[in-house]
């Protein structure tokens, strides 16, 4: 059990106002993207936001772009879990390869507000908010292997490195 | 047992298993992959994962369209270093800055057929479904993975029908099909679904038409898009192919989730209004409202057609405002220079920029400035997409952008059209 801080947003929210077009090609560091994490949709939550708070949102969280610092912008802003209604299939997809843990709760963004504090029991797929439980679903064995192996890069790493010894 | 999905066939095919129905996860081998200016950032990503060389070079292309040419040192670094990178791994299929958008080339090159499983590291990749093959969009570390290992873990999806019937009305079309589905179903009407096409309407569309409508599922969370290819699209990949391939359709009693249909015989000109591309109205219910740009261009509708579309409206007639067209490939541009229809264009005051994405998403040749308001014939209108979040974009046919221009505000196009 994990408590944590909320940011909570509406529906359909798209990876253009997560994290706009126009920097994807030039900006490449963790620090240079986590300062524009969020930067057309909550201006205040570049600069305020906390290691271990988590974004709390409607249907379709991360619709549009694939472009993949939709989830990298705020996890190097220190976002680690997304709890939303329901997800884009290339977010998600996104989340699982970035190591940050999607969880689908619909309902929750519409119970909480930003700067309410949740408690998160990933072990027992529970969230405990405004006086309710909430369960979530558990994710596939394989899905969940990259998550725990804390993405794709980091799982594909163990197995290049295990091919390349004798 | 009902019978099967497109889906539930084409990913069974491309993971080479005898069969699979919708929730099955399979490791499919898609028998083509490909990205474009984001190629560096996955190069950076492949080499982090401690793979030497790409697992299939020949199966792998890669475009160079997205800020073409190079507006910025830092987006002609990011060039040079692709350029590196396909000498040094041996790509196969790769395409120069000029050589046009992703999608068309890919679809002009005949590099992906019918049947076939096409990943790409664009949310638009959905546009394959147009050949009756499997498309769909991956982030830049999948693609990575897929370049290191040739194959990518898939959940086979539920699937969803669209059955389109009766024959479009003169400047009416398949756009305006797509943002009628998209005003009706919501952005997320075909969250995570197989958008299966199917009807009458289907054989009346043009091969230019055909691939606007899987290309806007992007924008209605489809996971992929199909259309049953025909003897036209056969006929199309003919003089092209370099290989064989089977086409796919689906089981007459396949279980689809959701149905919807829409005659399109009585269908109006539709347009989205900012800033979400499922904010659609009838076209006549927006007229007057004034834009400083107009934008013909795009995987959408940056096609033949869509110029020549721009033409039959702009002819004997001069622009209101300021008017970017960008032809989706070398290819359309070198045609649509060979009939005359960038003459027209530009004789009504258009100007032409490089094939490639252009300002679609806030990059390059045609950036509006705040509160400046653009037509556009792209796919997406969020906040922010075109470059700032105070700029609203419109989305609508090439038709309707044309006599926009000529306005300066939203206009109906059938009143330029003999």
């Amino acid at each position: 059990m994990s408590s944590h801080r909320c940011w909570v947003y509406g529906d359909n929210v798209n990876t253009d106002v997560i994290f706009p077009g126009k920097y994807t090609y030039t900006l490449k560091t963790p620090e240079e993207i986590a300062a524009h994490a969020l930067e057309d949709l909550d201006s205040t939550f570049a600069a305020n936001v906390r290691r271990g708070d988590v974004i709390v949102a409607g249907q379709n969280w991360g619709c549009g772009s694939s472009r993949e610092q939709g989830v990298t912008a705020p996890k190097y802003a220190g976002v680690d879990i997304i709890i939303a209604a329901s997800f884009s299939r290339i977010y998600f997809r996104n989340c699982i390869n970035q190591g940050v843990l999607p969880i689908v709760c619909p309902g929750l963004n519409t119970l909480v507000q930003t700067g309410d504090a949740i408690e998160i029991d990933i072990t027992n797929g529970q969230i405990h908010a405004a006086g309710q439980t909430f369960t979530f679903p558990r994710l596939s064995p394989s899905v969940q292997a990259i998550l725990d192996a804390g993405g794709l890069v980091p799982m594909l790493q163990r197995r290049f490195a295990g091919e390349s010894q004798p | 047992m009902s019978g099967k999905t497109f889906v539930e066939k084409a990913l069974a095919r491309a993971a080479g298993v005898s069969e699979a129905s919708a929730g099955d996860i399979l490791d499919v081998r898609p028998d083509l992959i490909f990205s474009h200016d984001n190629s560096a950032a996955i190069r950076r990503i492949f080499e982090k994962i401690g793979a030497k060389n790409i697992a299939r070079p020949d199966r792998v292309a890669i475009t160079l369209d997205h800020a073409v040419p190079a507006p910025t040192t830092q987006h002609a670094q990011n060039h040079a270093e692709i350029r590196e990178w396909i000498k040094q791994q041996s790509i196969q299929h790769f395409f120069e800055v000029g050589r046009g958008i992703c999608h068309q080339v890919i679809s002009e090159e005949a590099l992906i057929l019918p049947g076939e499983t096409i990943l790409g590291a664009d949310s638009h990749s959905t546009h394959f479904g147009w050949l009756g093959a499997f498309g769909a969009g991956v982030g830049r570390t999948e693609m990575a993975a897929l370049w290191a290992t040739g194959e990518l873990w898939l959940r086979v999806p539920e699937a969803m029908r669209v059955t389109l019937t009766g024959r479009l009305q003169s400047g009416v079309t398949a756009k305006d099909i797509s943002l009628r589905i998209l005003g009706d179903m919501g952005v997320e009407g075909g969250l995570y679904r197989s958008v299966e096409f199917a009807g009458d309407t289907l054989s009346t569309l043009s091969l230019d038409e055909r691939p606007i409508l899987p290309n806007v599922m992007a924008e209605f969370g489809a996971k992929n898009a199909y259309m049953p290819p025909d003897d036209m699209v056969f006929n199309y990949l003919e003089a092209r192919r370099t290989r064989d391939y089977t086409p796919l359709y689906p089981d007459p009693d396949a279980h689809y989730e959701i149905e919807y249909a829409l005659d399109v015989s009585q269908l109006e000109p539709q347009i989205a209004l900012p800033h979400q591309p499922d904010n659609v109205v009838r076209l006549s219910d927006a007229i007057g409202e004034p834009v400083q740009q107009a934008f013909i261009g795009t995987c959408t509708n940056g096609r033949l057609e869509d110029l020549q579309a721009a033409a039959d409206v702009l002819r004997g007639h001069q622009v209101a405002c300021r008017l970017v067209v960008i032809p989706a490939s070398s290819q359309v541009l070198l045609e649509a220079t060979r009939s005359g229809i960038i003459e027209t264009l530009l004789m009504a005051g258009a100007t032409i920029a490089t094939p490639g994405c252009g300002p679609c998403m806030g990059n390059h040749m045609g950036i509006p400035a705040p509160n400046e308001a653009t037509v556009s014939s792209a796919n997406r209108n969020f906040k922010g997409r075109m470059g700032t979040p105070e700029a609203p974009v419109y989305l609508a046919s090439p038709y309707v952008v044309a006599a926009s221009a000529i306005c300066g505000a939203i206009a109906d196009p059938r009143e330029f059209l003999s």
